[in-house]
């Protein structure tokens, strides 16, 4: 794909984050959908591609009204929106259609109107996986981490670190759900999830939503806002069983969509301003800056435990907070989108200074999959 | 009321030879007639090379452990916290889930790559399940 060929215009998240027990998910939906549509300046009968994950295309356009000529149902978990990006971008070039809503929701909190999560007993997962005890992600998405704190020499108090330097960023974001000041301390004291891990470690659960607007980028100049432009993009798939990775010390995904949206982007590590890693808990950080080749695995740790991710660092990471301190409503990759758009509007409520190349980075699943968003606020 | 039962997993027609060997007290894997590729789950092909000539073989059922957590909150029905969730990676390569019995569920217990071997529980008449404890010796 040609770099900056293709713009976000609109971009909002639901009018309220965090308990919205007034408001079922299909709503959610529609509420983030009518803010990046007044956002973008645009009306509902100007969408002609639409996006969404876990909930059907068909569910939301028929309840939004809106009459597509291009859709895509790519789920994956919380990084689809990274990949209905990449998939609307190209879509857009091909000339398939002109203008994409991506929207998300999730009654996460709520649980109204939430389509329920189930693993049959004859799926690999329900043979294989469930009769061990594993419950929810908080049971499956650490099991890597013992192996690659070993492998690495990370240490527990670095993988407290993460919690507290995002809980740092949070606490300049009134949105964010979590603003209290926290220490190591605080977090190796917390409650107890599934070792190595505590609850400080592990992401919220909230209701909320978002939805992002995007169009080709000669059209884009037309619009209210400032355009970010898709720069570059990747993605891959590895596993939905996270025994079978190939490795604990790493995320093949991960390792497959970083590179690709580094090379289309054309950019090297240190052009990049704002960095956001989606943390669904608090290894996937130190995963991330290591698969994406930011630095090697066993700097990663000592790196944010030494401050270079926290406010006025080198790499200002996860900078809303994070889905350890902002939100996580259960697919949190909308949410890094979000904030990478606000950092390259110049408007986030922790603002990068003269912050001009943003990378965001989704996982899916327990590094099931995983999608990689380059953004440019240059053309 | 009966009590919360640990999720039984319901064998398909590919995966029906490693429920029966578990069954048998077997551990059996799957090895490609074409390139040797050792793999798991069980499935009529070889997920290396493609070919569909792959045998089904007992495996030694010694491994190490390769990683894991201790679950606190929330537990799985029929779990009663802490337990641990481990991931084996046994001699022959592939890795799979498990739990590890005969001994305590601390970090001080649970040594990475501490040395395995297959047991078997009998869950009911139709699923005996894999899991594994400290090697003897």
């Amino acid at each position: 794909m040609r770099k900056n060929q293709v713009a976000v215009v609109g971009a909002a998240e639901t009018t309220e984050l965090g308990i919205i027990p007034n408001m079922s998910q299909i709503q959610l939906h529609a509420d983030a959908a009518l803010n990046a549509i007044a956002d973008a300046g645009l009306k509902l009968s100007d969408i002609d591609g639409f996006a969404t994950a876990v909930e059907s295309p068909q569910q939301v356009c028929h309840y939004l009204g809106i009459k597509p000529t291009w859709v895509d149902g790519t789920s994956v978990g919380g990084c689809s929106f990274m990949l209905h990006v990449r998939h609307a971008a190209a879509a857009i070039e091909a000339g398939l259609c002109k203008t994409v809503l991506i929207t998300h929701a999730e009654s996460g909190k709520s649980m109204i109107g939430k389509l329920p999560r189930s693993t049959p007993a004859d799926s690999l997962n329900g043979q294989f996986e469930a009769p061990y005890g594993v419950y929810g992600p908080p049971s499956m998405f650490p099991i890597p981490v013992l192996r690659f704190m070993k492998t690495y020499g990370i240490t527990h108090e670095q993988l407290a670190a993460v919690a507290v330097v995002q809980r740092e960023w949070a606490a300049k974001n009134p949105r964010a759900m979590m603003k209290d000041p926290i220490t190591v301390a605080d977090v190796l004291n917390s409650r107890m999830i599934a070792y190595p891990f505590r609850l400080l470690q592990c992401c919220l659960v909230t209701d909320g939503g978002g939805a992002l607007i995007l169009t080709s980028a000669d059209r884009a100049k037309d619009f209210p806002r400032k355009p970010v432009y898709i720069m570059g993009t990747g993605e891959s798939v590895e596993t939905p069983m996270v025994s079978q990775m190939e490795t604990f010390n790493s995320s093949r995904a991960f390792k497959t969509a970083g590179p690709l949206a580094f090379k289309e982007a054309g950019i090297a590590h240190k052009d990049v301003d704002h960095l956001m890693i989606y943390d669904a808990f608090a290894h996937l950080p130190l995963f991330g800056l290591g698969d994406l080749g930011f630095m090697p695995h066993e700097e990663t740790g000592k790196f944010i435990a030494d401050g270079n991710t926290r406010p006025g660092g080198k790499l200002p990471l996860n900078t809303n907070g994070g889905g350890l301190s902002y939100m996580h409503s259960g697919m949190y990759g909308m949410y890094a989108l979000q904030e990478s758009v606000r950092q390259m509007r110049g408007i986030a409520p922790a603002q990068v200074p003269n912050a001009k190349i943003s990378v965001c980075h989704g996982v899916g699943g327990m590094f099931a999959a995983s999608g990689t968003i380059v953004f440019t606020n240059e053309r | 009321m009966a009590e919360p039962q640990r999720a039984r997993p319901k064998p398909t027609p590919e995966t029906q030879e490693f429920w029966d060997g578990a069954k048998a007290g077997e551990l059996r894997l799957q090895r490609c007639d074409a390139c040797a590729h050792v793999y798991f789950p069980p499935r009529p092909f070889c997920p290396s090379c493609a070919s569909r000539k792959v045998s089904t073989f007992k495996a030694s059922g010694k491994g190490f452990l390769y990683s894991y957590v201790i679950n606190h909150r929330p537990a799985a029905p029929g779990f009663t916290p802490p337990y641990a969730i481990a991931v084996v990676e046994l001699d022959e390569g592939p890795r799979m889930m498990s739990n590890i019995i005969d001994c305590p569920q601390t970090p001080e217990a649970l040594e990475l790559d501490m040395r395995l071997e297959v047991a078997f529980e009998k869950l009911d008449d139709k699923i005996t399940l894999p899991v594994f404890r400290p090697a003897k010796g």
